[in-house]
């Protein structure tokens, strides 16, 4: 940035380019794509009330103001459920890649749509097992290969076993791990950060993992209608911010780092997949001219489709 | 069992007129069993941070594991299934209790799990081979028992069914030992979900043959052991919490439970788990259970198999009495009959041999005779013919007088002489 930034002496009135953006977002709406993964009954479910038998998206339009999101969130059932766990992210890494290569293809096609409907993976929230001395072997395995396709974010479902200490003490041990084994969440650091923004990172790292609890049942507590789990002992609140961490978890996801979600995966994520892909086809390309020319025989298909590249990056998986 | 007083049949029931004192029988052994103490063993199974070791110590009311150790990040995790055994000499009301508890640190923490059961199973075998080893020892005065008396497994509260290596692990071991499931972690669920947890788990447990331990009445038990042991069954499998922790209740009274911001929860209050119902079935009223149940039925497969499969045939003979003179006495005996029979036989064959020898001799004498007759005959025969010969020609020479006998001699010269 060379030129000096002068404050303009009389209202020229393009500081309103930010509303107009808006308005722009508020007719087009959002995409938000989230997928879950973890164990079952770990409370994936019942964390975002719907249930599916597959890898595959269940799509909410939620409205607030104004604005549109088309909230898809994808489970991942069966996830590290057997005996022997070996490969068991496979599938997982697989639909977060195909989404990138569906996004792909359809901006190389030389006619393309002027809003290309955006099915990437934003967010992933991984579910950590409650109790646990820390990470698990397995845990280890799948957040580093997740890390590297999408956005991160670990949560502590079912936390209504653990006392308070206990929770803090689970989660400096997790924060530890994670730092040793060089496991990048979101949201990540960058040094344009402004100062606030800065403050706000720091403010939710504190809290990875987001300890919280879900429940589908609004019980009623001294009149009031809550959203919470009664037992014998007491009732919990999942709003209540002395309960769990569901309020944080929902602001930090919804109200503040929302577009930074898409944006992030947009342009860290997906380009990395774009320039390893590209890469891919540009080698395989070269090596098809050069059969061809010593071989003589053309080759089969001069554009080499993208389905048949994405099987290539799994053998990195 | 006959009785040998003249009876016909059966014993007969006999009513007593006086005391006679033989009903102090049990306060005997109870003195003498005090006086032994007993032992107990353990076995907890479950993944890290399922509770197993707070369990333990709220269950005996003793630290007999120590806080777990904060490993850095950079300890290598455990490569599969350790064993490890803690053992504790606790005492109550003058009734001594050597009780072991062997942890299974490792279990189904690993990627791959599927062997996970494999250490365990083979540990709780090599306890039984060594007990079969003492039994069959000559001196068997000093027998130790370390058989597993029961292994409490750990259930992950996930409030869904049982997991692929909760079924694995339990059909492997579930003749082996007494099985008591637990689901761990109680205060996860609310009331109406472990219902329905229970009543899955019960299912699944069902479907695939499972035994596990439970407390069955029968008709020597009072109305009050079976009504207990009823209200036991209706809450199997036991979901327990357990704490080190003593809490304050809002009225001010300490409590051993869990506190969270809403709410406490009681380890040993009935309506918030099972814990006590859990102390009740190990500790206070089916330990011994347990451990006639190892002892006489786990045990005694065990080593049916064992013995079977090494080749050993039922034989009732052992079933006899053992009296060593006598059995001298009958080993002499086959003893000699053996060398009977064996003298017998060469005998046989030394007459046997005898005889074909003494054929074969007079056959060969025979043989030798006859030629010798033979042999005579011919010479009889050639005598006979020289004797003939003989005469004829002393016939043809015999002209001569007797005078011509005497002159022969002189004259032979005078008539011969002449010419």
């Amino acid at each position: 940035m060379s030129a000096p930034a002068n404050d303009v002496q009389d209202y020229v009135g393009f500081d309103t380019i930010t509303q107009q953006m808006e308005r722009k977002f508020l007719k087009r709406g959002f995409n938000l794509n989230v997928i879950l993964v973890g164990e079952s009954g770990m409370g994936k479910s019942t964390l975002v009330i719907r249930k599916t038998t597959e890898i595959a998206p269940v799509t909410q339009m939620l409205e607030e103001n104004g604005v549109r999101v088309k909230l898809t969130i994808v489970d991942t059932p069966g996830f590290g459920d057997q005996c022997n766990n070996e490969g068991c992210w496979v599938p997982v890494i697989k639909y977060i890649k195909d989404q990138h290569a569906a996004y792909l293809e359809r901006e190389l096609k030389p006619n393309r749509e002027r809003i290309i409907v955006d099915t990437r993976v934003h967010a992933c929230l991984y579910f950590l097992n409650p109790g646990s001395r820390g990470l698990r072997p397995l845990d280890v395995e799948v957040l580093k290969r997740l890390t590297e396709v999408t956005n991160v974010i670990p949560v502590i479902a079912k936390s209504d076993s653990m006392t308070i200490e206990e929770r803090t003490a689970f989660k400096r041990h997790i924060k530890e791990e994670l730092a040793f084994h060089r496991i990048m969440l979101f949201p990540y650091a960058s040094d344009d950060d402004a100062d606030d923004d800065r403050v706000l990172n720091a403010s939710i790292r504190e809290l990875i993992p987001f300890a919280v609890v879900g429940s589908e049942e609004v019980i009623e507590v001294e009149g009031k209608l809550i959203r919470g789990r009664r037992h014998g002992w007491g009732v919990i609140n999942i709003f209540d911010e002395t309960h769990s961490d569901f309020v944080h978890l929902r602001n930090f996801m919804l109200r503040t780092h929302l577009s930074d979600l898409i944006e992030v995966t947009s342009q860290r994520h997906y380009e990395q997949f774009r320039t390893s892909q590209l890469r891919q086809i540009k080698e395989l390309r070269a090596q098809q001219a050069a059969a061809a020319a010593s071989g003589g025989a053309p080759p089969a298909q001069p554009q080499v489709p993208l389905s048949v590249m994405q099987h290539q990056p799994m053998t990195q998986v | 069992m006959k009785s040998t007083s003249g009876n016909a049949g059966g014993a007969q029931k006999k009513k007593m007129h006086g005391y006679v004192g033989f009903s102090n029988y049990p306060n005997q052994i109870h003195r003498r069993s005090v006086k032994n103490g007993f032992n107990f063993t353990l076995m907890v199974v479950g993944e890290s941070g399922i509770g197993k070791s707070t369990l333990i110590n709220t269950l005996f009311d003793s630290k007999i594991f120590s806080d777990r150790e904060e490993l850095p990040p950079n300890a290598d995790p455990i490569k599969g299934v350790d064993i490890t055994s803690m053992s504790a000499d606790i005492q109550e009301n003058g009734v001594k209790l050597r009780l072991t508890v062997v942890d299974t640190p490792g279990f189904g923490d690993s990627i791959n799990n599927e062997d996970a059961w494999q250490p365990i199973l083979e540990n709780i075998e090599s306890r039984f081979d060594a007990y079969l080893a003492q039994e069959n020892r000559v001196n068997r005065s000093k027998i130790s028992d370390n058989r597993i008396d029961a292994v409490i497994y750990f259930v992950k509260p996930t409030g869904h069914c049982l997991r692929a290596i909760d079924i694995e692990f339990m059909k492997r071991l579930h003749t082996k030992v007494n099985l008591v499931p637990i689901v761990a972690k109680a205060d996860t669920l609310t009331a109406k979900e472990l219902e329905q947890f229970k009543t899955k788990l019960l299912a699944d447990i069902n479907y695939h043959g499972i035994q596990i331990f439970k407390p069955v009445s029968d008709e020597f038990d009072d109305a009050e052991t079976v009504a207990d042991n009823r209200s036991i069954l209706s809450k199997i499998p036991f979901a327990v919490i357990g704490s080190e922790k003593f809490v304050e209740r809002p009225d001010g009274t300490s409590v051993r439970g869990r506190s969270y911001p809403w709410g406490i929860i009681e380890v040993e209050s009935e309506e918030h788990n099972d814990f006590m119902k859990l102390r009740q079935m190990l500790l206070r009223t089916h330990m011994e259970e347990l451990k006639d149940s190892t002892d006489i039925v786990l045990y005694e497969n065990y080593r049916t198999q064992k013995l079977l499969s090494m080749g050993h045939v039922q034989d009732n003979g052992v079933f006899r009495e053992y009296n060593p003179v006598v059995q001298i006495e009958e080993d002499r005996r086959a003893h000699e009959a053996k060398m009977n029979k064996m003298e017998g036989e060469m005998t046989a064959v030394f007459q046997q041999k005898v005889q074909e020898k003494e054929s074969k001799l007079k056959q060969s004498e025979e043989e030798l005779y006859a030629r010798h007759k033979e042999m005579k005959t011919v010479l009889e025969k050639q005598r006979s013919e020289l004797d003939e010969k003989k005469r004829r020609a002393e016939a043809t020479v015999r002209p001569t007088t007797p005078m011509e006998q005497q002159t022969t001699k002189g004259k032979k010269k005078n008539i011969f002489s002449g010419f």
